[in-house]
């Protein structure tokens, strides 16, 4: 006796429930990319009358205050002029006094003295500055750094330090280039 | 009848459809690769402030969130930037039960590398962001990230 061959299933549907898959999918999940600048906190002071010393001379200090006008060392800065400023002051100048002093620092991987500076980049905002602008300060001050970054790679090892591979080489850079970016402990001044 | 026939035989075959479900099926496995669950509610305006220097944030799950700004329905809750924990509006103080909580769903060995993503509206003032700062470094919380989006350089 022949079988009776089974009959076929309706697929006609699938397209619809597939759609209602998909739409489920859209509705219920983001796209978007997290992006951002990470920063590390200090750890909190133990004694917050200690004043830890450093020389005038080592310290780049900077501003914003409630109406997000900026002040760099004393002087009023556009802000499109403070990557500039940062470069120039955390480059080494050997001798002389209106930049931060200069030490070897021993770098292992490669064995050899390297020049460094002691300069610090001190930031403080007030308490009415805007996030936008302590954002757009942050970013300049990153760039500064990255930029120092990418000239230190290119002159040691020819490429670009967002290009680097070997951890060896980046741990390298660095040492050479740290991103000391110094944080004043919050006052209550300005208001919201 | 006779004319009804003769046009039947003229129209135009029906197009095959029998790989539709595959398309979109292609286009939902699309969908389920490239994007993450929303987990919260965000209840609080969020522009972000735009920035050229930007990194990707690695690893989603050693994320956790901290949104700040003027709530959403301000009707409600008032134009006072607020900060929003999970998916509750809260104070300072509530911080540090936060990130303990944060700490505890993690694995023990991944908890050092849990990331603080601060999603901060932009109009912000810094006041409220800087306790919010204090109040991490209390906790040990000392990796942060400060959520912006990746503005296009110009070229010159």
């Amino acid at each position: 006796m022949a079988r009776k061959a089974a009959p076929e299933i309706n697929a006609g549907s699938m397209a619809d429930i597939a759609f209602l898959l998909l739409i489920f999918f859209l509705v219920t999940t983001t796209m978007d990319v997290d992006t951002g600048i990470t920063r590390k906190l200090p750890p909190p002071v133990e004694n917050p009358d200690e004043d830890v010393d450093v020389k005038d001379r080592n310290v780049l200090k900077i501003l914003v205050n409630s109406h997000d006008m900026l002040m760099v060392d004393g002087k009023r800065m556009d802000i499109r002029q403070l990557k500039d400023k940062t470069k120039d002051f955390m480059a080494i100048h050997p001798d002389n006094p209106d930049y931060p002093e200069v030490t070897t620092k021993y770098i292992e991987e490669l064995g050899k003295d390297f020049p460094a500076t002691k300069g610090v980049i001190s930031l403080k905002n007030d308490r009415g500055t805007s996030y936008n602008m302590y954002i757009q300060v942050q970013n300049e001050l990153a760039k500064a750094f990255n930029e120092m970054k990418n000239e230190k790679s290119m002159e040691l090892y020819g490429v670009k330090y967002t290009q680097l591979v070997d951890d060896k080489k980046i741990k390298v850079i660095n040492k050479l280039v740290p991103v000391r970016i110094s944080e004043a402990e919050p006052e209550d001044i300005g208001g919201q | 009848m006779a004319r009804f026939k003769l046009k039947k035989g003229k129209g135009m075959p029906g197009i095959n459809t029998s790989s539709l479900p595959d398309i979109i099926f292609m286009l939902l496995f699309f969908f389920m690769v490239s994007t993450t669950m929303r987990e919260v509610t965000v209840r609080v305006r969020q522009k972000m402030p735009e920035a050229t220097e930007v990194q990707k944030l690695e690893k989603k799950s050693l994320v956790s969130f901290i949104y700040i700004g003027e709530p959403k329905n301000s009707k409600l809750y008032g134009t006072k930037a607020r900060i929003q924990l999970n998916d509750v509006f809260a104070n300072v103080d509530d911080i540090p039960e936060f990130v303990a909580k944060e700490r505890e769903a993690r694995d023990e060995a991944d908890r050092k590398f849990i990331t603080t993503s601060l999603k901060v509206d932009g109009a912000t003032k810094m006041g409220i962001v800087t306790d919010v700062k204090q109040e991490l470094r209390k906790s040990g919380a000392f990796k942060i990230n400060y959520s912006t989006r990746k503005k296009v350089e110009k070229q010159q």
